[in-house]
């Protein structure tokens, strides 16, 4: 039996958003208030879902603990309390959450061990929510 | 096709454990929740159906019709019973999430008229939960 595992995290950290190939102007036009230059912030919910076989013994399709500790390394130690234009991530990527969303699917996909992770959604604010599955369909 | 859902909620006890181990194993799989004593959780249930609407009537399944299946299936056996010793199918599985969300499956699979199951997902709490989509 296949099943789909959803965990919630949640991380806050603040962020702007601006490309510096557009103009002020454009920039302004295009992100409005979340081109503040001094920046804003919000509490983010990442729920991950991973897929697998249930463990005919232990009724399990991983072992929670070990995608905490995969998580917590890679996302929310990572993104908490951090200014998110100055992660790695998004040194040359614009910090919107459709690319967050991107960028936690793609460090988590090689960490995730024996399972399928089969999408990231992450909730900005609770009306906007981003969700990205790699090249697979979004689970709906 | 349009896919609906619906939710129910039920609160219950459980604890993990394979008798087959020794103690000692069961305490370092499932850590606390090996406890034979027992916990509880408020679980959500959302049962998404799917279908095409009635040309007439516009709905995929009578939401009314659904909620009492799932309330004869589902609610009424799981809700404030110990899922180990009370639920039958628990007796010899493990009431994980993802099990309980399988068990739910086989329960309301071909009980509901008109509309297909589609997903059947168990919340334990909000930040954990299972999804089963049958055996596809």
């Amino acid at each position: 039996m296949k099943a789909h595992l959803h965990r919630r995290y949640h991380f806050s950290a603040s962020h702007r958003l601006h490309v510096d190939a557009l103009s002020e102007d454009a920039n302004r036009e295009i992100y409005g208030k979340c081109n503040n230059p001094f920046g804003h912030g919000h509490n983010y919910s990442v729920e991950i879902t991973v897929s697998g076989p249930v463990d005919a013994l232990t009724g399990m399709v991983m072992d929670l603990a070990e995608l905490d500790e995969v998580v917590q390394q890679e996302v929310v130690a990572r993104f908490d309390m951090a200014n998110l234009n100055l992660q790695d991530d998004f040194l040359h990527t614009v910090p919107t959450t459709e690319n967050l969303t991107t960028k936690v699917y793609e460090r988590l996909q090689k960490l995730v061990p024996n399972v399928k992770l089969e999408q990231v959604r992450v909730e900005e604010t609770s009306n906007n929510t981003f969700t990205y599955a790699g090249k697979e369909e979004i689970l709906r | 096709m349009v896919y609906l859902t619906r939710k129910a909620e039920f609160s219950a006890a459980h604890f993990y454990y394979v008798p087959e181990w020794p103690e000692e194993k069961n305490r370092q799989v499932f850590g606390k929740c090996a406890n034979r004593n027992g916990h509880g959780h408020n679980y959500t249930l959302e049962v998404t159906v799917k279908g095409e609407p009635d040309p007439v009537t516009g709905f995929v399944v009578d939401l009314k019709r659904l909620k009492d299946i799932m309330e004869e299936e589902v609610v009424r056996v799981y809700d404030h019973r110990n899922l180990n010793h009370e639920v039958p199918e628990f007796a010899k599985l493990v009431p994980t999430t993802e099990n309980i969300a399988g068990a739910i499956w086989r329960r309301l699979d071909g009980k509901i008229p008109g509309a297909a199951l589609h997903c059947v997902r168990v919340y334990e709490m909000p930040d954990l939960s299972a999804s089963y989509y049958g055996d596809k």
